[in-house]
Protein backbone atom coordinates (compact mmCIF):
# COMPACT_ATOMS: atom_id res chain seq x y z
CA UNK A 1 0.00 0.00 0.00
CA UNK A 2 2.78 2.41 0.51
CA UNK A 3 5.38 1.29 -2.47
CA UNK A 4 7.48 3.68 -3.63
CA UNK A 5 5.69 6.71 -5.18
CA UNK A 6 6.76 6.25 -9.34
CA UNK A 7 6.90 10.00 -10.23
CA UNK A 8 5.93 9.31 -13.47
CA UNK A 9 2.33 8.31 -12.46
CA UNK A 10 1.67 11.07 -10.21
CA UNK A 11 -1.06 13.27 -11.64
CA UNK A 12 0.16 17.38 -12.05
CA UNK A 13 -2.19 19.04 -10.31
CA UNK A 14 -2.51 23.44 -10.17
CA UNK A 15 -0.13 23.67 -7.16
CA UNK A 16 0.81 20.04 -6.66
CA UNK A 17 1.83 16.45 -7.93
CA UNK A 18 -0.61 14.30 -6.87
CA UNK A 19 -0.74 10.23 -5.98
CA UNK A 20 -3.80 8.59 -7.12
CA UNK A 21 -4.65 5.37 -4.75
CA UNK A 22 -7.49 2.97 -6.68
CA UNK A 23 -8.83 -0.37 -5.12
CA UNK A 24 -11.13 -2.09 -7.30
CA UNK A 25 -14.46 -4.65 -7.03
CA UNK A 26 -15.07 -6.80 -9.81
CA UNK A 27 -18.03 -8.53 -9.96
CA UNK A 28 -17.75 -11.41 -12.36
CA UNK A 29 -20.62 -13.49 -13.33
CA UNK A 30 -19.81 -16.83 -12.51
CA UNK A 31 -20.32 -19.92 -15.83
CA UNK A 32 -23.03 -22.05 -14.66
CA UNK A 33 -26.07 -23.66 -16.57
CA UNK A 34 -28.56 -22.16 -13.47
CA UNK A 35 -28.48 -19.75 -10.73
CA UNK A 36 -26.64 -20.13 -7.53
CA UNK A 37 -30.02 -21.18 -5.38
CA UNK A 38 -32.29 -22.07 -7.95
CA UNK A 39 -32.78 -24.65 -11.28
CA UNK A 40 -33.59 -21.71 -13.52
CA UNK A 41 -31.60 -21.13 -16.82
CA UNK A 42 -28.72 -18.27 -16.87
CA UNK A 43 -28.76 -17.71 -20.05
CA UNK A 44 -28.45 -14.32 -21.34
CA UNK A 45 -30.91 -13.18 -23.98
CA UNK A 46 -34.08 -14.66 -22.82
CA UNK A 47 -37.93 -13.28 -22.73
CA UNK A 48 -39.00 -11.19 -19.88
CA UNK A 49 -38.97 -13.21 -16.68
CA UNK A 50 -38.64 -16.64 -19.14
CA UNK A 51 -35.60 -17.73 -16.86
CA UNK A 52 -36.95 -17.09 -13.18
CA UNK A 53 -38.17 -19.35 -10.75
CA UNK A 54 -40.42 -18.84 -7.76
CA UNK A 55 -37.25 -18.66 -6.08
CA UNK A 56 -35.91 -15.41 -8.13
CA UNK A 57 -39.22 -14.38 -7.41
CA UNK A 58 -38.71 -14.37 -3.93
CA UNK A 59 -42.63 -15.74 -3.67
CA UNK A 60 -42.94 -16.72 0.07
CA UNK A 61 -41.97 -20.08 1.16
CA UNK A 62 -39.55 -20.85 -1.40
CA UNK A 63 -36.53 -21.84 0.34
CA UNK A 64 -32.71 -21.06 -1.92
CA UNK A 65 -30.32 -24.50 -2.28
CA UNK A 66 -26.85 -23.92 -3.43
CA UNK A 67 -25.49 -24.66 -6.78
CA UNK A 68 -22.46 -26.87 -5.98
CA UNK A 69 -20.70 -26.57 -9.54
CA UNK A 70 -20.41 -22.23 -8.58
CA UNK A 71 -19.37 -23.21 -5.63
CA UNK A 72 -16.65 -25.40 -7.26
CA UNK A 73 -16.14 -22.17 -9.36
CA UNK A 74 -15.20 -19.80 -6.62
CA UNK A 75 -12.92 -22.36 -5.72
CA UNK A 76 -11.10 -22.58 -8.96
CA UNK A 77 -10.88 -18.42 -9.16
CA UNK A 78 -9.60 -18.41 -6.00
CA UNK A 79 -6.95 -21.30 -6.86
CA UNK A 80 -6.18 -19.19 -10.18
CA UNK A 81 -5.64 -16.04 -7.63
CA UNK A 82 -2.99 -17.71 -5.19
CA UNK A 83 -5.15 -16.99 -2.80
CA UNK A 84 -6.42 -18.93 0.41
CA UNK A 85 -9.52 -21.05 0.29
CA UNK A 86 -11.48 -21.35 3.22
CA UNK A 87 -13.13 -24.61 3.91
CA UNK A 88 -15.79 -22.78 6.06
CA UNK A 89 -17.75 -19.57 4.75
CA UNK A 90 -21.29 -18.24 5.86
CA UNK A 91 -24.26 -16.72 3.58
CA UNK A 92 -25.80 -13.51 5.13
CA UNK A 93 -28.46 -11.60 3.49
CA UNK A 94 -27.56 -8.05 2.59
CA UNK A 95 -30.55 -5.65 3.00
CA UNK A 96 -31.86 -3.43 1.13
CA UNK A 97 -34.60 -2.13 -0.85
CA UNK A 98 -35.13 -2.11 -5.14
CA UNK A 99 -37.28 -3.07 -7.63
CA UNK A 100 -35.26 -4.94 -9.42
CA UNK A 101 -34.36 -6.90 -6.17
CA UNK A 102 -37.74 -9.02 -5.08
CA UNK A 103 -36.06 -10.63 -2.01
CA UNK A 104 -35.51 -7.29 -0.37
CA UNK A 105 -32.44 -8.63 0.46
CA UNK A 106 -29.24 -10.01 -1.60
CA UNK A 107 -27.62 -13.20 -0.51
CA UNK A 108 -24.12 -12.50 -0.15
CA UNK A 109 -20.86 -13.26 2.14
CA UNK A 110 -20.15 -10.65 4.40
CA UNK A 111 -17.78 -12.00 7.27
CA UNK A 112 -16.45 -15.24 6.39
CA UNK A 113 -16.12 -15.53 2.49
CA UNK A 114 -15.25 -18.63 0.65
CA UNK A 115 -11.97 -17.35 -1.08
CA UNK A 116 -9.54 -14.79 0.88
CA UNK A 117 -6.13 -13.24 0.44
CA UNK A 118 -4.36 -13.34 -2.76
CA UNK A 119 -2.57 -11.97 -5.92
CA UNK A 120 -2.63 -10.85 -9.45
CA UNK A 121 0.91 -10.46 -11.45
CA UNK A 122 -0.08 -7.20 -13.79
CA UNK A 123 2.37 -6.52 -16.58
CA UNK A 124 2.32 -2.85 -17.85
CA UNK A 125 3.10 -1.83 -20.99
CA UNK A 126 6.83 -0.17 -20.33
CA UNK A 127 7.94 -3.93 -19.42
CA UNK A 128 7.52 -3.18 -15.51
CA UNK A 129 4.82 -5.76 -13.40
CA UNK A 130 3.19 -4.81 -10.16
CA UNK A 131 1.69 -7.41 -7.87
CA UNK A 132 -2.09 -6.22 -6.79
CA UNK A 133 -3.12 -7.44 -3.42
CA UNK A 134 -6.94 -9.82 -3.79
CA UNK A 135 -8.32 -9.05 0.07
CA UNK A 136 -11.70 -11.82 -0.81
CA UNK A 137 -13.25 -13.20 -3.10
CA UNK A 138 -17.22 -13.96 -2.35
CA UNK A 139 -20.52 -15.59 -3.92
CA UNK A 140 -23.19 -13.81 -4.26
CA UNK A 141 -26.66 -13.73 -5.82
CA UNK A 142 -27.11 -10.83 -9.00
CA UNK A 143 -30.04 -8.58 -9.08
CA UNK A 144 -32.63 -8.57 -11.76
CA UNK A 145 -32.79 -5.55 -14.40
CA UNK A 146 -34.55 -2.40 -14.70
CA UNK A 147 -35.47 -1.05 -18.22
CA UNK A 148 -35.89 2.89 -18.08
CA UNK A 149 -36.63 3.82 -21.67
CA UNK A 150 -39.89 1.77 -22.48
CA UNK A 151 -42.42 4.45 -21.38
CA UNK A 152 -41.39 8.42 -18.86
CA UNK A 153 -42.79 7.19 -15.56
CA UNK A 154 -42.59 3.82 -15.48
CA UNK A 155 -39.86 1.08 -15.30
CA UNK A 156 -40.21 -2.30 -16.31
CA UNK A 157 -38.30 -5.23 -14.25
CA UNK A 158 -37.24 -8.46 -15.66
CA UNK A 159 -35.79 -10.71 -13.19
CA UNK A 160 -33.94 -12.94 -15.74
CA UNK A 161 -30.58 -12.02 -14.23
CA UNK A 162 -32.12 -11.91 -10.70
CA UNK A 163 -30.28 -14.70 -8.69
CA UNK A 164 -27.42 -15.26 -11.11
CA UNK A 165 -24.39 -16.25 -9.31
CA UNK A 166 -21.34 -13.53 -9.11
CA UNK A 167 -18.15 -13.51 -7.64
CA UNK A 168 -17.44 -10.17 -5.91
CA UNK A 169 -13.60 -9.87 -6.22
CA UNK A 170 -11.86 -7.22 -3.92
CA UNK A 171 -8.41 -5.78 -4.76
CA UNK A 172 -6.53 -4.28 -2.24
CA UNK A 173 -5.34 -0.14 -3.28
CA UNK A 174 -2.86 -1.14 -4.53
CA UNK A 175 -3.43 0.50 -7.95
CA UNK A 176 -1.23 3.95 -9.28
CA UNK A 177 -2.56 4.94 -12.44
CA UNK A 178 -5.65 4.20 -14.66
CA UNK A 179 -2.91 2.49 -17.18
CA UNK A 180 -2.28 -0.10 -13.84
CA UNK A 181 -6.18 -0.64 -13.24
CA UNK A 182 -6.91 -0.97 -16.91
CA UNK A 183 -3.89 -3.56 -16.77
CA UNK A 184 -5.26 -5.26 -13.96
CA UNK A 185 -8.95 -5.70 -15.14
CA UNK A 186 -7.39 -6.99 -18.36
CA UNK A 187 -5.36 -9.58 -16.49
CA UNK A 188 -7.77 -10.82 -13.99
CA UNK A 189 -10.35 -11.47 -17.28
CA UNK A 190 -7.50 -13.42 -18.93
CA UNK A 191 -7.03 -15.37 -15.65
CA UNK A 192 -10.87 -15.83 -15.42
CA UNK A 193 -11.17 -16.83 -18.63
CA UNK A 194 -8.36 -19.33 -18.55
CA UNK A 195 -10.38 -20.96 -15.67
CA UNK A 196 -13.51 -20.83 -17.36
CA UNK A 197 -15.41 -19.62 -14.51
CA UNK A 198 -16.54 -16.43 -16.31
CA UNK A 199 -16.31 -15.34 -20.05
CA UNK A 200 -15.41 -12.23 -18.97
CA UNK A 201 -17.90 -10.55 -21.47
CA UNK A 202 -18.04 -6.56 -20.55
CA UNK A 203 -20.81 -5.78 -23.27
CA UNK A 204 -23.31 -8.51 -21.66
CA UNK A 205 -22.72 -6.75 -18.25
CA UNK A 206 -20.74 -10.46 -17.03
CA UNK A 207 -17.53 -8.51 -15.71
CA UNK A 208 -18.36 -4.60 -14.35
CA UNK A 209 -16.08 -3.15 -11.91
CA UNK A 210 -16.89 -0.47 -9.08
CA UNK A 211 -13.51 1.57 -8.87
CA UNK A 212 -13.01 3.21 -5.35
CA UNK A 213 -10.43 6.40 -5.88
CA UNK A 214 -8.89 8.51 -3.65
CA UNK A 215 -5.57 11.14 -4.23
CA UNK A 216 -3.19 12.02 -2.41
CA UNK A 217 0.19 13.96 -2.29
CA UNK A 218 3.08 11.25 -2.12
CA UNK A 219 3.99 10.10 1.50
CA UNK A 220 0.31 11.27 3.30
CA UNK A 221 -1.85 8.63 4.89
CA UNK A 222 -5.02 7.76 1.92
CA UNK A 223 -7.13 10.59 1.20
CA UNK A 224 -10.96 10.08 0.92
CA UNK A 225 -12.03 7.93 -1.89
CA UNK A 226 -15.07 7.65 -3.91
CA UNK A 227 -16.71 4.84 -5.52
CA UNK A 228 -17.52 4.88 -9.18
CA UNK A 229 -20.06 2.37 -9.36
CA UNK A 230 -20.87 -0.17 -12.46
CA UNK A 231 -18.54 0.79 -14.94
CA UNK A 232 -18.81 -1.98 -17.88
CA UNK A 233 -15.84 -1.24 -20.09
CA UNK A 234 -11.75 -1.48 -19.70
CA UNK A 235 -11.70 2.02 -21.76
CA UNK A 236 -14.30 3.65 -19.40
CA UNK A 237 -12.66 2.25 -16.19
CA UNK A 238 -9.43 4.58 -17.01
CA UNK A 239 -11.52 7.64 -18.50
CA UNK A 240 -13.59 7.39 -15.17
CA UNK A 241 -10.34 7.43 -12.88
CA UNK A 242 -8.74 9.92 -14.92
CA UNK A 243 -12.18 12.16 -14.52
CA UNK A 244 -12.84 11.74 -10.76
CA UNK A 245 -9.15 12.08 -10.04
CA UNK A 246 -8.81 15.18 -11.49
CA UNK A 247 -11.90 16.48 -9.85
CA UNK A 248 -10.99 15.38 -6.28
CA UNK A 249 -7.67 17.29 -7.08
CA UNK A 250 -9.38 20.34 -8.19
CA UNK A 251 -11.89 20.24 -4.92
CA UNK A 252 -8.74 19.82 -2.54
CA UNK A 253 -6.58 22.74 -4.21
CA UNK A 254 -9.18 25.35 -3.62
CA UNK A 255 -9.22 23.81 -0.25
CA UNK A 256 -12.23 22.07 -0.46
CA UNK A 257 -12.79 18.41 0.92
CA UNK A 258 -13.58 15.70 -0.81
CA UNK A 259 -17.09 13.55 0.55
CA UNK A 260 -17.02 9.82 0.64
CA UNK A 261 -19.81 8.87 -1.92
CA UNK A 262 -20.91 6.84 -4.43
CA UNK A 263 -20.98 8.12 -7.76
CA UNK A 264 -21.81 7.25 -11.68
CA UNK A 265 -19.38 7.52 -14.69
CA UNK A 266 -21.37 9.13 -17.51
CA UNK A 267 -18.97 8.65 -20.50
CA UNK A 268 -21.13 10.72 -23.12
CA UNK A 269 -20.48 14.01 -20.63
CA UNK A 270 -16.96 12.71 -19.10
CA UNK A 271 -18.07 13.20 -15.64
CA UNK A 272 -18.71 11.71 -12.92
CA UNK A 273 -21.69 12.53 -10.61
CA UNK A 274 -23.37 11.58 -6.80
CA UNK A 275 -26.12 8.99 -6.99
CA UNK A 276 -27.10 10.12 -3.40
CA UNK A 277 -30.09 8.19 -3.39
CA UNK A 278 -27.55 5.04 -2.81
CA UNK A 279 -26.03 6.86 0.38
CA UNK A 280 -28.50 5.58 2.40
CA UNK A 281 -28.90 2.19 0.98
CA UNK A 282 -25.75 2.09 2.87
CA UNK A 283 -26.84 0.85 5.56
CA UNK A 284 -26.82 -3.26 4.76
CA UNK A 285 -28.23 -4.83 8.49
CA UNK A 286 -26.24 -7.91 7.03
CA UNK A 287 -27.06 -11.40 9.08
CA UNK A 288 -26.44 -14.85 8.16
CA UNK A 289 -29.26 -16.22 6.23
CA UNK A 290 -31.23 -18.54 8.32
CA UNK A 291 -32.16 -20.48 5.47
CA UNK A 292 -28.90 -21.61 4.43
CA UNK A 293 -26.12 -23.60 6.52
CA UNK A 294 -22.56 -22.90 6.53
CA UNK A 295 -21.06 -23.71 3.59
CA UNK A 296 -18.14 -26.29 4.12
CA UNK A 297 -15.77 -29.06 2.44
CA UNK A 298 -13.02 -30.83 2.41
CA UNK A 299 -9.44 -29.43 1.70
CA UNK A 300 -9.39 -33.15 -0.55
CA UNK A 301 -11.90 -31.45 -2.40
CA UNK A 302 -9.77 -28.47 -3.42
CA UNK A 303 -6.82 -30.25 -3.96
CA UNK A 304 -9.32 -32.19 -6.49
CA UNK A 305 -10.52 -29.19 -8.25
CA UNK A 306 -6.45 -27.83 -8.06
CA UNK A 307 -6.02 -30.97 -9.72
CA UNK A 308 -7.96 -30.25 -13.07
CA UNK A 309 -6.74 -26.95 -13.29
CA UNK A 310 -5.31 -25.37 -16.67
CA UNK A 311 -1.77 -23.75 -16.97
CA UNK A 312 -2.50 -19.88 -16.19
CA UNK A 313 -1.22 -17.42 -18.28
CA UNK A 314 1.75 -16.72 -16.74
CA UNK A 315 3.10 -20.25 -16.36
CA UNK A 316 1.99 -20.62 -19.71
CA UNK A 317 4.00 -17.06 -20.95
CA UNK A 318 6.86 -18.17 -18.94
CA UNK A 319 6.94 -21.64 -20.56
CA UNK A 320 6.98 -19.98 -24.43
CA UNK A 321 10.20 -18.01 -23.30
CA UNK A 322 11.64 -20.60 -22.48
CA UNK A 323 10.68 -23.46 -24.34
CA UNK A 324 10.35 -21.38 -27.76
CA UNK A 325 12.61 -18.66 -27.00
CA UNK A 326 9.97 -15.75 -27.38
CA UNK A 327 10.79 -12.40 -25.98
CA UNK A 328 8.29 -11.77 -22.77
CA UNK A 329 6.19 -9.06 -24.77
CA UNK A 330 5.28 -11.55 -27.80
CA UNK A 331 4.80 -14.40 -25.20
CA UNK A 332 2.45 -11.93 -23.27
CA UNK A 333 0.69 -10.91 -26.37
CA UNK A 334 0.27 -14.80 -27.22
CA UNK A 335 -1.06 -16.08 -23.88
CA UNK A 336 -3.48 -12.85 -23.54
CA UNK A 337 -6.16 -15.21 -24.56
CA UNK A 338 -5.69 -18.71 -24.27
CA UNK A 339 -7.34 -19.90 -28.03
CA UNK A 340 -4.38 -17.53 -29.35
CA UNK A 341 -1.48 -19.19 -27.09
CA UNK A 342 -3.11 -22.82 -28.64
CA UNK A 343 -3.31 -21.68 -31.79
CA UNK A 344 0.27 -20.33 -31.80
CA UNK A 345 1.56 -23.54 -29.89
CA UNK A 346 -0.33 -26.08 -32.67
CA UNK A 347 1.75 -23.54 -35.34
CA UNK A 348 4.99 -23.40 -33.33
CA UNK A 349 4.72 -27.68 -32.45
CA UNK A 350 8.33 -29.17 -34.73
CA UNK A 351 8.98 -25.34 -36.14
CA UNK A 352 11.30 -22.46 -35.61
CA UNK A 353 9.09 -20.45 -31.95
CA UNK A 354 10.45 -16.92 -33.35
CA UNK A 355 9.12 -17.61 -36.62
CA UNK A 356 5.93 -19.13 -35.70
CA UNK A 357 5.53 -16.05 -33.45
CA UNK A 358 6.43 -13.41 -36.01
CA UNK A 359 3.24 -15.07 -38.27
CA UNK A 360 0.96 -15.40 -35.64
CA UNK A 361 1.36 -11.95 -34.51
CA UNK A 362 2.45 -9.78 -37.56
CA UNK A 363 0.31 -11.45 -40.20
CA UNK A 364 -2.29 -13.42 -37.98
CA UNK A 365 -3.49 -11.03 -35.31
CA UNK A 366 -2.80 -7.98 -38.13
CA UNK A 367 -5.31 -9.14 -40.49
CA UNK A 368 -8.06 -10.27 -37.24
CA UNK A 369 -7.77 -7.08 -36.11
CA UNK A 370 -7.89 -5.32 -39.33
CA UNK A 371 -11.83 -7.32 -39.85
CA UNK A 372 -12.20 -7.47 -36.36
CA UNK A 373 -12.40 -11.18 -35.98
CA UNK A 374 -11.47 -13.13 -33.08
CA UNK A 375 -8.65 -15.91 -33.06
CA UNK A 376 -12.10 -18.46 -33.06
CA UNK A 377 -12.78 -16.92 -36.72
CA UNK A 378 -9.85 -17.32 -38.15
CA UNK A 379 -9.92 -18.45 -42.07
CA UNK A 380 -6.60 -19.31 -41.73
CA UNK A 381 -6.23 -22.71 -39.57
CA UNK A 382 -2.90 -23.33 -37.28
CA UNK A 383 -2.01 -26.22 -40.13
CA UNK A 384 -2.28 -24.20 -43.08
CA UNK A 385 -0.25 -21.46 -41.60
CA UNK A 386 2.56 -24.34 -40.74
CA UNK A 387 2.70 -25.29 -43.88
CA UNK A 388 3.70 -21.84 -45.06
CA UNK A 389 6.08 -21.00 -42.22
CA UNK A 390 7.45 -24.94 -43.84
CA UNK A 391 7.59 -23.96 -47.41
CA UNK A 392 9.72 -20.43 -46.25
CA UNK A 393 12.15 -22.76 -43.99
CA UNK A 394 12.48 -25.74 -46.82
CA UNK A 395 13.28 -22.26 -49.52
CA UNK A 396 10.30 -23.24 -51.57
CA UNK A 397 9.17 -19.65 -51.40
CA UNK A 398 10.51 -16.79 -50.55
CA UNK A 399 9.26 -14.07 -46.91
CA UNK A 400 7.53 -11.88 -50.00
CA UNK A 401 5.67 -14.76 -51.97
CA UNK A 402 4.65 -16.56 -48.52
CA UNK A 403 2.63 -13.57 -47.47
CA UNK A 404 0.80 -13.29 -50.78
CA UNK A 405 0.24 -16.83 -50.47
CA UNK A 406 -0.91 -16.01 -46.86
CA UNK A 407 -3.87 -13.83 -48.60
CA UNK A 408 -4.80 -16.59 -51.01
CA UNK A 409 -5.51 -18.96 -47.91
CA UNK A 410 -7.14 -16.56 -46.63
CA UNK A 411 -9.84 -15.59 -49.06
CA UNK A 412 -10.12 -19.14 -50.63
CA UNK A 413 -8.32 -21.01 -48.08
CA UNK A 414 -6.60 -24.75 -49.57
CA UNK A 415 -3.54 -26.57 -49.05
CA UNK A 416 -0.43 -23.70 -49.17
CA UNK A 417 1.62 -26.60 -50.97
CA UNK A 418 -0.59 -27.32 -53.35
CA UNK A 419 -1.18 -23.53 -54.00
CA UNK A 420 2.46 -23.02 -54.80
CA UNK A 421 2.96 -25.83 -57.30
CA UNK A 422 -0.68 -24.84 -58.79
CA UNK A 423 0.25 -21.45 -59.00
CA UNK A 424 4.00 -21.35 -60.45
CA UNK A 425 5.19 -19.57 -56.91
CA UNK A 426 8.15 -21.41 -56.46
CA UNK A 427 11.18 -19.18 -55.62
CA UNK A 428 13.09 -19.50 -58.42
CA UNK A 429 16.98 -20.90 -57.07
CA UNK A 430 18.02 -22.11 -60.36
CA UNK A 431 20.87 -19.51 -60.50
CA UNK A 432 21.12 -19.48 -64.93
CA UNK A 433 17.26 -18.41 -64.81
CA UNK A 434 18.13 -15.62 -62.27
CA UNK A 435 21.67 -14.65 -64.17
CA UNK A 436 19.58 -14.18 -67.38
CA UNK A 437 17.31 -11.99 -65.39
CA UNK A 438 20.10 -9.59 -64.10
CA UNK A 439 22.04 -9.36 -67.32
CA UNK A 440 19.14 -8.08 -69.18
CA UNK A 441 19.01 -5.56 -66.41
CA UNK A 442 22.77 -4.53 -66.52
CA UNK A 443 22.91 -4.41 -70.52
CA UNK A 444 19.95 -1.80 -70.16
CA UNK A 445 20.92 0.52 -67.53
CA UNK A 446 24.90 1.07 -67.63
CA UNK A 447 25.10 4.33 -66.06
CA UNK A 448 23.02 2.50 -63.23
CA UNK A 449 26.05 0.12 -63.22
CA UNK A 450 28.85 3.13 -63.15
CA UNK A 451 27.47 4.34 -60.54
CA UNK A 452 26.91 1.36 -58.37
CA UNK A 453 30.84 0.97 -58.36
CA UNK A 454 30.84 4.20 -56.43
CA UNK A 455 27.53 3.99 -54.48
CA UNK A 456 27.12 0.61 -52.95
CA UNK A 457 23.66 1.19 -51.85
CA UNK A 458 22.46 1.14 -55.44
CA UNK A 459 22.79 -2.68 -55.01
CA UNK A 460 18.67 -2.17 -53.74
CA UNK A 461 17.92 -0.92 -56.35
CA UNK A 462 18.94 -4.08 -58.74
CA UNK A 463 18.01 -6.31 -56.37
CA UNK A 464 14.27 -4.93 -56.12
CA UNK A 465 14.42 -4.99 -60.81
CA UNK A 466 15.61 -8.64 -60.26
CA UNK A 467 12.88 -9.33 -58.06
CA UNK A 468 10.48 -7.58 -60.40
CA UNK A 469 11.64 -9.25 -63.39
CA UNK A 470 11.39 -12.51 -62.04
CA UNK A 471 7.46 -12.21 -60.39
CA UNK A 472 9.14 -11.95 -56.76
CA UNK A 473 10.27 -15.59 -57.32
CA UNK A 474 13.94 -15.41 -57.19
CA UNK A 475 15.87 -16.64 -54.05
CA UNK A 476 16.84 -13.09 -52.60
CA UNK A 477 19.91 -14.41 -51.28
CA UNK A 478 21.38 -16.10 -54.84
CA UNK A 479 20.04 -12.38 -56.14
CA UNK A 480 22.03 -10.69 -53.67
CA UNK A 481 25.45 -13.16 -54.51
CA UNK A 482 24.77 -12.68 -58.33
CA UNK A 483 24.64 -8.81 -58.17
CA UNK A 484 27.63 -8.35 -55.81
CA UNK A 485 30.15 -10.55 -58.23
CA UNK A 486 28.58 -9.19 -61.28
CA UNK A 487 29.08 -5.45 -60.45
CA UNK A 488 32.17 -6.12 -58.56
CA UNK A 489 30.45 -4.69 -55.42
CA UNK A 490 32.12 -6.27 -52.02
CA UNK B 1 -29.38 -1.13 24.73
CA UNK B 2 -32.36 0.55 23.81
CA UNK B 3 -33.13 2.72 20.92
CA UNK B 4 -34.02 6.47 20.93
CA UNK B 5 -36.51 8.03 19.00
CA UNK B 6 -34.65 9.03 15.64
CA UNK B 7 -33.27 4.92 15.49
CA UNK B 8 -37.27 3.95 15.41
CA UNK B 9 -37.61 6.50 12.29
CA UNK B 10 -34.52 4.88 10.97
CA UNK B 11 -35.60 1.44 11.41
CA UNK B 12 -38.84 2.02 9.79
CA UNK B 13 -37.77 3.94 6.77
CA UNK B 14 -34.92 0.97 6.13
CA UNK B 15 -37.67 -1.16 6.29
CA UNK B 16 -40.44 1.09 4.67
CA UNK B 17 -42.90 0.99 7.18
CA UNK B 18 -44.87 3.97 7.48
CA UNK B 19 -45.05 4.53 10.95
CA UNK B 20 -46.66 8.12 12.13
CA UNK B 21 -45.12 10.32 14.70
CA UNK B 22 -47.71 9.29 17.42
CA UNK B 23 -46.71 6.05 17.44
CA UNK B 24 -42.96 6.74 17.11
CA UNK B 25 -42.69 6.64 21.19
CA UNK B 26 -45.10 3.61 21.91
CA UNK B 27 -42.76 1.81 19.69
CA UNK B 28 -39.64 3.12 20.93
CA UNK B 29 -41.12 1.62 24.23
CA UNK B 30 -42.20 -1.33 22.85
CA UNK B 31 -38.70 -2.51 20.90
CA UNK B 32 -36.94 -1.37 24.48
CA UNK B 33 -39.00 -3.59 26.39
CA UNK B 34 -38.03 -6.17 23.94
CA UNK B 35 -33.95 -5.31 23.75
CA UNK B 36 -34.21 -5.43 27.61
CA UNK B 37 -35.83 -8.64 27.98
CA UNK B 38 -33.50 -10.34 24.79
CA UNK B 39 -30.55 -8.63 26.73
CA UNK B 40 -31.24 -11.14 29.57
CA UNK B 41 -29.38 -13.34 27.59
CA UNK B 42 -26.25 -11.68 28.30
CA UNK B 43 -26.13 -12.85 31.41
CA UNK B 44 -25.04 -16.31 29.87
CA UNK B 45 -20.76 -17.01 29.38
CA UNK B 46 -21.01 -18.43 25.50
CA UNK B 47 -17.18 -17.30 24.90
CA UNK B 48 -16.26 -20.73 24.04
CA UNK B 49 -19.54 -21.71 22.37
CA UNK B 50 -19.54 -22.18 18.65
CA UNK B 51 -22.73 -20.63 17.25
CA UNK B 52 -25.58 -23.20 16.70
CA UNK B 53 -26.17 -23.39 13.05
CA UNK B 54 -28.75 -26.12 12.96
CA UNK B 55 -30.68 -28.01 15.56
CA UNK B 56 -29.21 -31.47 14.18
CA UNK B 57 -25.59 -31.10 12.82
CA UNK B 58 -25.33 -31.98 9.10
CA UNK B 59 -23.88 -30.37 5.96
CA UNK B 60 -26.13 -28.07 3.77
CA UNK B 61 -27.56 -29.65 0.60
CA UNK B 62 -26.10 -28.88 -2.71
CA UNK B 63 -27.44 -29.38 -5.90
CA UNK B 64 -26.09 -30.16 -9.18
CA UNK B 65 -25.53 -27.73 -11.68
CA UNK B 66 -28.48 -28.52 -14.12
CA UNK B 67 -31.68 -26.65 -15.35
CA UNK B 68 -34.65 -27.90 -13.54
CA UNK B 69 -36.89 -24.35 -13.73
CA UNK B 70 -37.87 -21.46 -15.50
CA UNK B 71 -40.00 -20.50 -18.31
CA UNK B 72 -43.07 -19.47 -16.40
CA UNK B 73 -42.86 -16.02 -16.84
CA UNK B 74 -46.62 -15.88 -16.57
CA UNK B 75 -46.93 -17.23 -13.44
CA UNK B 76 -43.94 -15.36 -12.12
CA UNK B 77 -46.01 -12.28 -12.76
CA UNK B 78 -49.34 -13.00 -12.14
CA UNK B 79 -49.61 -11.32 -8.63
CA UNK B 80 -47.97 -8.50 -10.13
CA UNK B 81 -50.30 -5.34 -10.04
CA UNK B 82 -48.95 -4.15 -13.24
CA UNK B 83 -47.70 -6.37 -15.98
CA UNK B 84 -46.43 -5.85 -19.63
CA UNK B 85 -44.90 -8.41 -22.50
CA UNK B 86 -44.37 -10.17 -18.58
CA UNK B 87 -42.13 -7.55 -17.26
CA UNK B 88 -43.38 -6.22 -14.07
CA UNK B 89 -44.15 -2.55 -14.17
CA UNK B 90 -43.13 -0.33 -11.39
CA UNK B 91 -42.81 3.76 -10.69
CA UNK B 92 -40.44 5.03 -12.63
CA UNK B 93 -36.92 4.27 -10.70
CA UNK B 94 -34.26 6.33 -12.26
CA UNK B 95 -30.67 7.50 -10.74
Amino acid sequence: MNAPVNPKKLIKGGLHDWEVVIGMEIHAQVTSRSKLFSGAPTAFGAEPNAHVSLVDAAMPGMLPVINEECVAQAIRTGLGLKAKINLRSVFDRKNYFYPDLPQGYQISQYKDPIVGEGEVLVDLADGESITVGIERLHLEQDAGKSLHDQSPNQSFVDLNRSGVALMEIVSRPDLRSSEEARAYVTKLRTILRYLGTCDGDMEKGNLRADVNVSVRRPGEPLGTRCEIKNVNSIRFIGQAIETEARRQIAILEDGGKIDQETRLFDPGKGETRSMRSKEEAHDYRYFPDPDLLPLEFEQAYVDGLAGGLPELPDAKKARFVSEFGLSAYDAGVLVAERASADYYEAVAKGRDGKAAANWVINELFGRLNKEGRGIEETPVSAAQLGAIIDLIGEGVISGKIAKDLFEIVWTEGGDPRQIVEARGLKQVTDTGAIEAAIDAIIAQNPDKVTQAKEKPTLLGWFVGQTMKATGGKANPAAVNALLKSKLGIE
Amino acid sequence: MSVDAQTVRRIAHLARIAVSEADVAPLQGELNAILAFVEQLGAVDVANVEPMTSVTPMAMKKRADVITDGDRAQEVVANAPETEDHYFIVPKVVE
